[in-house]
């Protein structure tokens, strides 16, 4: 049995209400959303929050909503089975609506929120464990210690972004507007993230992230997401690719993008990618040499480590394998990939 | 410490417990209610599974207060909703567990059955994949769940007045007696 320590819970019902919780307690608070992400690490002892503010009881924040101009807001506690099954997201956006249907298991989305997972903690073979087994390893890094177990002499933990529709929020170019005492502030997610496992994003932990925006892609848009896990039904990614395809009214590709996951402490975007495939029209032999040379790319760029369960040698070997199938079922308008 | 009303299984009930408690923890050492497992105790096996407002969540990752304002179901509630809505005997789904021996230990039966009773009650005709697909945060270490997937089946086939599913261990076995099917 797993306890969760001691702390006490505020559950406002307004952004506002949220923000002068967080500002008033500053370091002693944390936000909850769904709690899926949270929970598990405070009963870990990995955060220890004297209060936590649930998001919950904010009916503001949750619900999809479609811009004249074509674009989606999506509110930060609208859960992941609402992103996956909402007809606007699957329509505009299908890498993210697909992404969302493959994280964790079914109770997890229901519980499970978007910007809880934009703001997933970075996750690690050595650190997602009990008290009692980090404290039997003498602890790392991230959380009570001085070493870190998976680059030896490091003194930077490389625990992996794991978060599924990250990368998806990357490839569709979107904003997200976080909520503080001082105000709101709008940032491009790609801008988000820095390379440090211990806190991946350039926001303070008191930042409350209210929207999410995705903004109206190009008339031919494609998009899919693959995943290599563990267990089709629950797991966490062990690879991760979010795919943007843009093809033109020739049918060739006007545009397109490729960012990845479960790697490193920031989700990765593979370069070079748009230059290889532009002007190549899928279902034509040098779109699919295109494709390889992209798949070839990626297994250069991305190099999986011992962050994250599963052998670091085998998720890269399958690196190239579901960058390759992504970019075709995106070309096909098809997707998600995964092995189930 | 924080007085707590919920509604469990259609009962307001009245208890009290620290912030930090989980639903699971209420219902288990609060109000007695042991039908729902404590497994992981983390969100990976779906034993804790509970009904909130008629979805399958995980009991062991909700707050008790976060539960205030919403209708619990757990396992012990679903007989009597059963009963309430005109049937007789227990409910369905657990009828055909029982009947196909979709359980062995026992421990993810509470579980699996108010996720299979919420999917039923939003698809009443579900094909097999959906059957898995919604099962699929719901974890059996014993069965295999050949006979969980029948079992769901069982009760479809018996709603919808079609043909039950033959069970897979009558099928593709040669040295199996006619005689003993
Ligand atoms: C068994 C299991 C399997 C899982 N598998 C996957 C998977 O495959 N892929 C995946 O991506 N995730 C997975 N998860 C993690 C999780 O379910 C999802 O990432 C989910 O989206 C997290 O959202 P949440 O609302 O529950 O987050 P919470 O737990 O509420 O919060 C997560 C973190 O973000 C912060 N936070 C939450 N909301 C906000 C906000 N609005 N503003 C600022 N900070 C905020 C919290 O303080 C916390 O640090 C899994 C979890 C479990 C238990
Ligand atoms: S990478 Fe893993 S072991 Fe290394 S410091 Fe980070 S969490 Fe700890
Ligand atoms: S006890 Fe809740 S998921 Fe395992
Ligand atoms: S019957 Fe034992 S875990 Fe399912």
């Amino acid at each position: 049995m797993l306890r969760l320590p001691k702390f006490r819970l505020e559950e406002p019902t307004t952004v506002e209400g949220a923000t002068a919780l967080m500002a008033e307690h500053g370091e002693d608070a944390m936000v909850v959303a769904g709690g899926t992400d949270l929970w598990p690490n405070m009963k870990h002892g990995l955060f220890e929050p004297k209060v936590v503010v649930s998001l919950k009881r904010v009916e503001a924040m949750r619900g999809i909503t479609v811009d004249e101009d074509g674009s989606l807001r999506i509110g930060a506690t609208t859960t992941l089975a609402e992103m996956a099954q909402s007809a606007p997201v699957q329509a505009s956006a299908p890498a993210l609506a697909q992404a969302a249907s493959l994280v964790a298991g079914p109770q997890l989305r229901t519980m499970g929120t978007a910007g809880g997972n934009v703001m997933l903690d970075t996750r690690c073979q050595w650190y997602n464990q009990t008290h009692f087994w980090r404290k039997s390893l003498g602890y790392c890094l991230k959380k009570d210690g001085t070493v870190c177990h998976v680059v030896a002499g490091g003194r930077k933990c490389v625990a992996a972004a794991s978060n599924d529709t990250a990368p998806t929020l990357m490839s569709l170019g979107a904003t997200l507007a976080f909520a503080s005492a001082d105000g709101i502030r709008e940032v491009p997610v790609g801008e988000l993230w820095k390379a440090d496992g211990i806190w991946n994003k350039k926001a303070e932990r008191s930042e409350i992230l209210t929207e999410i925006r995705v903004p109206k892609q190009a008339a031919g848009h494609r998009g899919a997401y693959g995943k290599l896990r563990d267990r089709g039904s629950i797991d966490y990614p062990l690879f991760g690719c979010a795919v943007r395809m843009d093809l033109g009214e020739d049918g060739a590709v006007a545009g397109a993008d490729l960012v990845c996951v479960a790697l490193v402490a920031r989700p990765l975007r593979i370069k070079r990618v748009e230059e290889l495939l532009v002007g190549k029209t899928p279902g034509t032999e040098a779109f699919d040499s295109a494709v390889q040379e992209v798949a070839d790319l990626a297994y250069a760029q991305a190099k999986p480590m011992d962050n994250i369960p599963g052998d670091a040698e085998y998720r890269r070997e399958l690196v190239p394998v579901y960058v390759r199938r992504t970019l075709q079922a995106a070309a096909r308008g098809e997707g998600p990939v995964h092995h189930v | 410490m924080r007085v707590l009303t919920l509604d469990v299984n259609g009962d307001r009930l009245e208890t009290a417990a620290p912030d930090h408690w989980t639903l699971l923890e209420v219902l288990r050492y609060k109000l007695g209610l042991t039908g729902s497992k404590q497994g992981c105790d983390k969100g990976d096996c779906g034993a804790c599974t509970v009904l909130v407002d008629g979805k399958p969540v995980l009991a062991c990752l909700t707050l008790a207060a976060e539960a205030v304002g919403s209708k619990v179901t757990t396992i012990e509630g679903l007989r009597p909703a059963h009963l309430e809505g005109g049937g007789t005997g227990v409910d369905p789904v657990q009828d055909a567990f029982d009947r196909c021996g979709a359980l062995q230990c026992g421990f993810c039966q509470p579980g699996m059955m108010l996720t299979a009773r919420a999917l039923l009650n939003e698809n009443p005709n579900p094909d097999r994949t959906e059957i898995q697909k919604a099962l699929s945060g719901n974890l059996c270490r014993c069965t295999g769940y050949t006979q969980i997937l029948e079992a769901v089946e069982t009760a479809i086939a018996e709603s919808t007045e079609s043909e039950p599913p033959r069970p897979a261990w009558t099928q593709d076995h040669p040295h199996v007696r006619e005689d003993a099917l």
